[in-house]
C-alpha cells in the first residue's frame, strides 16, 4: 500500500529521535538559537488571540474593553512576532544557516517572514478604523500600480478579513510546520571552521544526514 | 581533542561528531511561549492598541462641507485625481504608472470601474425622491452640452472661494452656476443625512463588505489627508510604519517606505510601480541567498558568527 510507503519514508527521514532530541551540538549553547523557538511562540499567541477575536466578530474590540485587551494583546504579539522573527533571519544569515544542504530551510524561512508581512497588511486592513482606511487608501495605488489591486481590493473589507483570518495564517502555519521539520531533519548548522585546529567533527554525509 | 585542520573543509551536511550536551526543546518552548505570552500581556497593559474611528462621508460633510462640496464637484467635472487614475477603475489615456516601456497597471484593465460623475454624485442625487427642483437641475445638467457644464462646475468651483455654509449648505455670491449649485447643496444634505454613506455600498446583496467606492470619494478629500498628515501617516513622513496615537505601525515595511524618500523614486511618477518591482525584486533574492554566489559566501568575512558561537571557538582555539 502506498500508505505504508509514506509512513516508511516519513520515519526514514525523520526517527523520534530526531524529531525530538535530547541532545544536541554543545556549538547550541548560544542565545540566539532562543529567538527560533520564540518565533513559534510568538506566532501561537498571535493566532491565539487572534482566535478569541475571530470569535467574537471584527467589531467586538470596536466597543468592548476585553476585546480591546485581546486586540492590544494581537496587535503587540505581532510587534514581538516580527522582533524576534526578524533578529532569528539575522542570526541565520550571519551563520549561513543554509550551508550543508539546509537550502530549503532558508526559503521556506524567508517566504514564511514575507507572507507575514502579508497577513499583518490585512490585519490592518481589517481593523475598520481610520488606520485601516487610511493604510487601504495609501495601498491600494502601490497595489494598482503593478496591476494587482485589481484583484487583491484592499477597500474590500470581505475580502481583505478572509485573507487575514483564514488563507494566509493556512499558508504561514503550513510554511512554518515544514520549516521546522527541515530544521529537525537537517540539524542545526556547524559553525564556520575557526582560526586554529579544529577537529573533522563532522562525518561524512550518511544514513539520516542530509540529502 | 583537538587535531590539526583538515585539509578538506568539514561536511556541513553531517552528522556532529563533537561535543553534545542535553537539550530539552519542549522546556525551551514552554519558556519561549510563557515568556512570550507575559510580554504581550503586559505591552497591552501598559500601552493598549489603537482605535481612531474611521471617517464616514457623514462626518466629513458636517465637519468641513466646503471641502467635501469642492471634492464633489471635482467628481462631478471629471478633474479629480480618480476620475484620471486609470487603471482598474477607468482607461484615461497615460494615466497608469509604467516601468520603462512596460505597463504593468494596464494589464488587468478597467475591472473596478468608477465613474466618479456618475457614481459619486449624479447616482446618488437620483436616489433622493420628492425633490422636483432638483429631477429638474439634473435633467438640465444632463441635456447640456459638455462645454457648458464645464461653464457653471468651473463657475461653482470659482465661487466657493467666497462661499459660506449657513447651516452646513453652500451659499455661494450671484453666478452662473446653472443647475449645478442646486445639486452640490442636495448632495452636502444627502452626505450630512447619511444617506451618501448608504448610497455607495449599495449593491444588489443585502451584507456589504466592499467599501471602495466611499474610500475613494473620502479619500479624494483633504480632511481625510490632514487627518493623516497630523497622525504622521503620511508617505514622507515615513507612514508605513507609523499608526495613529503614535504607535509603532508595520515597522517591518522600513526598506520599502525607504526608497519613497530617495531620488530617483521620490519625485518619480511611476515610484509606487518601480518600488513595487524593486521590493519584489529584492524579496526574491532575500528568498535565493544560499544559491547566489558571492552572496552566501559573505557571513564568514563578516565575523558576526564568532560573536554567535564565541563559547565553540573559545573551546576549539583554545584546544579544549
Amino acid at each position: 500500500m502506498w500508505t505504508e510507503w509514506v509512513r516508511e519514508r516519513a520515519v526514514r527521514a525523520l526517527p523520534p529521535e530526531k524529531l525530538l532530541p535530547d541532545r544536541q551540538p554543545a556549538y547550541v549553547s548560544s542565545w540566539i538559537y532562543v529567538f527560533g523557538v520564540a518565533t513559534i511562540a510568538a506566532l501561537i499567541v498571535v493566532i491565539g488571540s487572534g482566535v478569541i477575536l475571530g470569535l467574537k466578530g471584527p467589531a467586538w474590540w470596536h466597543v468592548s474593553s476585553v476585546g480591546r485587551f485581546f486586540n492590544s494583546i494581537h496587535l503587540w504579539g505581532v510587534e514581538l512576532l516580527f522582533f524576534v522573527m526578524v533578529v532569528h533571519l539575522w542570526g541565520k544569515f550571519f551563520m549561513g544557516a543554509w550551508r550543508g544542504g539546509r537550502g530549503r530551510t532558508w526559503v521556506t524561512g524567508a517566504v514564511v517572514f514575507l507572507v507575514s508581512i502579508g497577513t499583518a497588511f490585512t490585519g490592518y486592513l481589517s481593523q475598520q478604523n481610520f488606520d485601516a482606511q487610511w493604510i487601504a487608501s495609501e495601498g491600494k495605488d502601490g497595489l494598482n500600480s503593478v496591476g494587482i489591486g485589481a484583484y487583491f481590493r484592499v477597500a474590500d473589507f470581505g475580502q481583505m478579513y478572509t485573507f487575514h483570518v483564514i488563507l494566509l495564517p493556512i499558508v504561514v502555519v503550513a510554511l512554518v510546520a515544514w520549516h521546522v521539520l527541515l530544521v529537525r531533519r537537517h540539524g542545526v548548522v556547524p559553525p564556520y571552521p575557526g582560526k586554529v585546529a579544529t577537529a573533522t567533527k563532522t562525518a561524512p554525509r550518511g544514513e539520516g544526514s542530509a540529502p | 581533542m583537538s587535531t590539526p585542520a583538515p585539509a578538506q573543509p568539514p561536511d556541513d551536511a553531517g552528522e556532529w561528531q563533537g561535543e553534545h550536551v542535553r537539550y530539552d526543546l519542549i522546556k525551551e518552548f514552554v519558556v519561549a511561549l510563557a515568556v512570550i505570552t507575559a510580554l504581550a500581556v503586559i505591552l497591552a497593559i501598559l500601552f493598549s492598541s489603537p482605535d481612531d474611528p474611521p471617517i464616514t462621508i457623514k462626518q466629513w460633510a458636517r465637519a468641513d462641507p466646503g471641502d467635501f462640496v469642492a471634492t464633489g464637484v471635482t467628481e462631478l467635472d471629471g478633474t479629480s485625481e480618480l476620475a484620471g487614475y486609470g487603471p482598474p477603475y477607468n482607461d484615461t489615456p497615460d494615466a497608469a504608472q509604467k516601468i520603462g516601456p512596460v505597463c504593468l497597471q494596464c494589464l488587468p484593465g478597467v475591472r473596478i470601474p468608477i465613474d466618479t460623475a456618475g457614481d459619486f454624485v449624479l447616482d446618488p442625487l437620483r436616489s433622493i425622491p420628492g425633490n422636483a427642483p432638483l429631477r429638474r437641475a439634473l435633467a438640465a445638467y444632463q441635456a447640456a452640452p459638455a462645454a457648458q457644464r464645464s461653464r457653471w462646475t468651473d463657475a461653482y468651483t470659482a465661487g466657493l472661494d467666497k462661499a459660506r455654509f449657513p447651516r452646513g449648505l453652500p451659499k455661494l455670491p450671484p453666478g452662473d452656476y446653472g443647475p449645478v449649485a442646486p445639486m452640490m447643496s442636495s448632495l452636502v444634505g444627502l452626505a450630512q443625512s447619511g444617506g451618501l454613506d448608504g448610497a455607495l455600498l449599495t449593491t444588489r446583496q443585502f451584507y456589504q463588505t466592499d467599501y471602495t467606492k466611499p474610500l475613494l470619494l473620502i479619500s479624494g478629500g483633504s480632511y481625510f489627508e490632514d487627518r493623516a498628515s497630523g497622525q504622521h501617516l503620511f508617505g514622507d513622513q515615513w507612514g508605513m510604519m507609523n499608526e495613529t496615537g503614535s504607535y509603532p505601525g508595520q515597522v517591518w515595511l522600513w526598506l520599502y517606505t525607504f526608497w519613497y524618500q530617495v531620488e530617483p523614486f521620490k519625485s518619480s511618477v511611476n515610484a509606487d510601480a518601480l518600488i513595487f518591482v524593486l521590493m519584489g525584486a529584492l524579496s526574491l533574492a532575500f528568498i535565493c541567498i544560499p544559491f547566489i554566489p558571492g552572496l552566501r559566501n559573505l557571513p564568514p568575512h563578516l565575523g558576526v558568527h564568532r560573536l554567535i558561537w564565541r563559547d565553540h571557538y573559545r573551546r576549539v582555539e583554545s584546544g579544549q
